[in-house]
């Protein structure tokens, strides 16, 4: 019995030795927060890692990886593995992957809409959606009756708090009734949670409906109430062909192939990479002609000014809630203010959960 | 702001249709424990109805041979549970636990084709009425046939637990299965008919979920659902008509905090979020008081391994 353990012990060591030595050639690994198949965020960050497979470089992915403790260990197991640049694509997934990078100088990570880099092989890209719910928020004080917005939101981080303001801000010009209603799931994807919560503030008035979360349920729950709504990260239109306005796309694609051919023939560089409407990295699905094309053109015009930097999402002047000046008038907010934002603007309703 | 009586409607409507799925696992889960045999394999047997239940939909196109095939499949898993416990007699606990960790990873790689297809309309019944009569229209109508199955189940458990003669003997193996035993019952038998029909039970609120509530597939979309009408078994302390009232305060307690957060008011969500089990641990610890209350409904030799010598 003893002996054949021993055996047994001896050959998986002797093959957990072959896999180490194999590892030579140029791997790329990715850690999702979801499902590929989720048809959002993951699915777009998915679909940016077949890019680089297209490119004729190696990946592998691990989906579904919770934030937390687990997911240092699924990024430990990836350098381990002998992956040489590793993409965390969740907020969550910062301090995890800025602990594993310390023990890893050999391998370079990048962590997606986080802000720390620890150490000088983590870098950080995110783009700036909050460019996408500019345009969200002025088809939505458009095309409201009720004048109630619900906005169903993921957890308390500037990101997302930045979506909302940056929504709440264009309604506002364009309608100065609108109410934004927020409700707070606290999680990315729970499609039973995230309907739930499209149904409740659809029966407290909401006739648009607006997800920073990840999956398809919010927009079939409003397509069922016949409300408007619009998709997130990635074009959700055949789940709701009728309800959906338009949905803010995320473009990985170009980004990853970019750094993993820079990582592989070593001029990869840390960085933090912001990009928005004008490099590709936000972008929108095909406007929906219920809105009429007085509207669409509009929208697409205030798109291409966002684009070129005429127009700002952030322009001054704008009062946080209790009515201090947050940007002055004629000025637009800053990266910093942006990156950090913790503060909902004048107009939104109620608290910031802790 | 004010709530008018159709809102209020529609927010209780909302409650009872989310208290759906726990009410049709609890009620089978409950046959299952007072005939002695204790199976955590709930969640498991409800996303496996789950997934069976939409990928017959997907593939079928029939809702009916979906809802069936989804029963089908619990029972099949819960099939395996009454195999190990009663003929192999492995532990109850150990045995639950494994069966719903493999219903979760089984379910996962069932479902890798179904992921991101849109479900199909399932029939609703009395929508005209639904709008015609306030308040208690959004309550009662404008369901699906599910939901009306799900709140006749627990008056039907608690008529055959109570007056029935085959419920009588079902208690009876719970309580005392050596006794039953001795009386001429087949114990085994009967555990094994309680534990087919608890997992056909788990199937069906797993298919609620997957074909009506969010008619998608989505893994691990029970959610922990499972273990919910695990804590609700114990929470009616076995008694079916509590199990509705329990399922209508756990099923609530979700659907209230959103629309409290969109009405404004702020609570915790992670205390929310752990009251069904705080509220379970408090029942427990109240009835402990009282040995009365629980020798009352009970099953004494739950979770026990009944080995009857030949």
């Amino acid at each position: 019995m003893n002996k054949y353990f021993l055996r047994l012990l001896a050959s998986v060591l002797l093959l957990l030795g072959f896999s180490m030595k194999a590892n030579a050639e140029f791997k790329v690994g990715f850690v999702y927060v979801g499902p590929t198949g989720d048809h959002g965020w993951t699915y777009q960050h998915d679909e940016g890692r077949k890019a680089v497979e297209a490119a004729g470089i190696k990946t592998t992915y691990v989906e579904s990886v919770p934030e937390g403790a687990d997911a240092e260990r699924v990024i430990r197991q990836l350098a381990q593995s002998g992956h040489d640049l590793i993409f965390t694509t969740s907020f969550g997934y910062m301090d995890p992957t800025n602990k594993v990078a310390k023990d890893f100088p050999n391998v370079k990570f990048e962590h997606a809409t986080g802000y720390k880099r620890e150490h000088s092989n983590v870098s950080t890209y995110s783009a700036r959606f909050y460019e996408g719910r500019t345009l969200l928020g002025h088809m939505a004080g458009k095309m409201t009756k009720t004048n109630v917005i619900g906005y169903i939101a993921s957890f308390p981080i500037p990101e997302v708090i930045r979506g909302i303001n940056a929504m709440t801000l264009a309604a506002q010009k364009v309608n100065p009734n609108i109410k934004t209603k927020i409700v707070w799931v606290f999680t990315w994807y729970d499609p039973g949670k995230e309907s739930e919560a499209a149904q409740a503030l659809i029966d407290q008035g909401a006739d648009i409906i607006m997800q920073h979360t990840d999956s398809t349920a919010p927009v079939q729950v409003a397509e069922k109430a016949g409300v408007w709504s619009f998709g997130q990260a990635s074009d959700m239109q055949r789940f709701a062909p009728k309800s959906i306005l338009t949905s803010i796309i995320d473009d990985w694609a170009p980004y990853y192939v970019e750094r993993s051919i820079a990582a592989r023939d070593g001029t990869w560089k840390q960085q933090d990479t912001w990009h928005g409407l004008k490099d590709g990295m936000v972008a929108m699905a095909p406007y929906n002609s219920a809105m009429g094309s007085g509207l669409v053109n509009e929208v697409k015009k205030l798109q291409q000014d966002l684009a070129s930097g005429k127009a700002h999402s952030f322009t001054g002047p704008i009062y946080d809630q209790k009515g201090n000046l947050l940007v002055a008038e004629g000025k637009v907010a800053d990266d910093g203010m942006l990156a950090g934002m913790n503060v909902y603007v004048k107009g939104v309703e109620g608290d910031i959960p802790k | 702001m004010s709530i008018d009586i159709n809102f209020l409607g529609i927010l209780i409507g909302a409650i009872m249709a989310s208290s759906v799925p726990l009410i049709l696992a609890a009620s089978g889960e409950l046959i299952t424990e007072r005939s002695g045999v204790l199976n955590l394999g709930v969640e498991g047997m409800m996303i496996i109805g789950a997934i069976s239940g939409f990928a017959l939909m997907v593939i079928t196109d029939n809702l009916f041979i979906a809802i069936i095939g989804s029963m089908l499949s619990g029972l099949l898993l819960s099939f395996i549970f009454g195999f190990l416990t009663q003929s192999l007699l492995t532990n109850h606990v150990a045995s639950g636990l494994a069966l719903t960790i493999f219903g979760i990873g089984l379910s996962a790689m069932i479902g890798r084709d179904f992921v991101g297809i849109p479900g199909k309309e399932f029939p609703l019944l009395f929508v005209n009425l639904k709008e015609a009569i306030p308040l208690l229209g959004p309550i009662f109508f404008g369901h699906s046939i599910i939901f009306y199955f799900a709140f006749l189940l627990p008056f039907g458990t608690n008529y055959f637990l109570k007056k029935t003669k085959i419920g009588l003997i079902v208690r009876a193996v719970g309580d005392s299965p050596m006794s039953a035993a001795n009386q001429g019952i087949n114990v085994l038998l009967v555990r094994y008919c309680c534990i087919l029909y608890g997992g056909a039970m788990c199937g069906l609120g797993g298919a609620y979920l997957s074909l009506i509530y969010t008619p998608q597939w989505i893994e691990n979309m029970t959610a922990g659902r499972g273990w919910i009408a695990l804590a609700l078994v114990v929470f009616a302390t076995w008694s079916p008509l509590k199990v509705l009232f329990g399922a209508i305060i756990f099923g609530g307690i979700t659907i209230l905090q959103l629309h409290m957060q969109a009405m404004g008011i702020r609570i915790p969500v992670q205390f929310l979020s752990a009251l069904p089990y705080i509220m379970t641990i408090v029942v427990l610890v109240i009835i402990s008081r009282d040995s009365r209350k629980i020798k009352l409904n009970t099953p004494t030799s739950l979770g026990q391994i009944f080995y009857k010598e030949k």
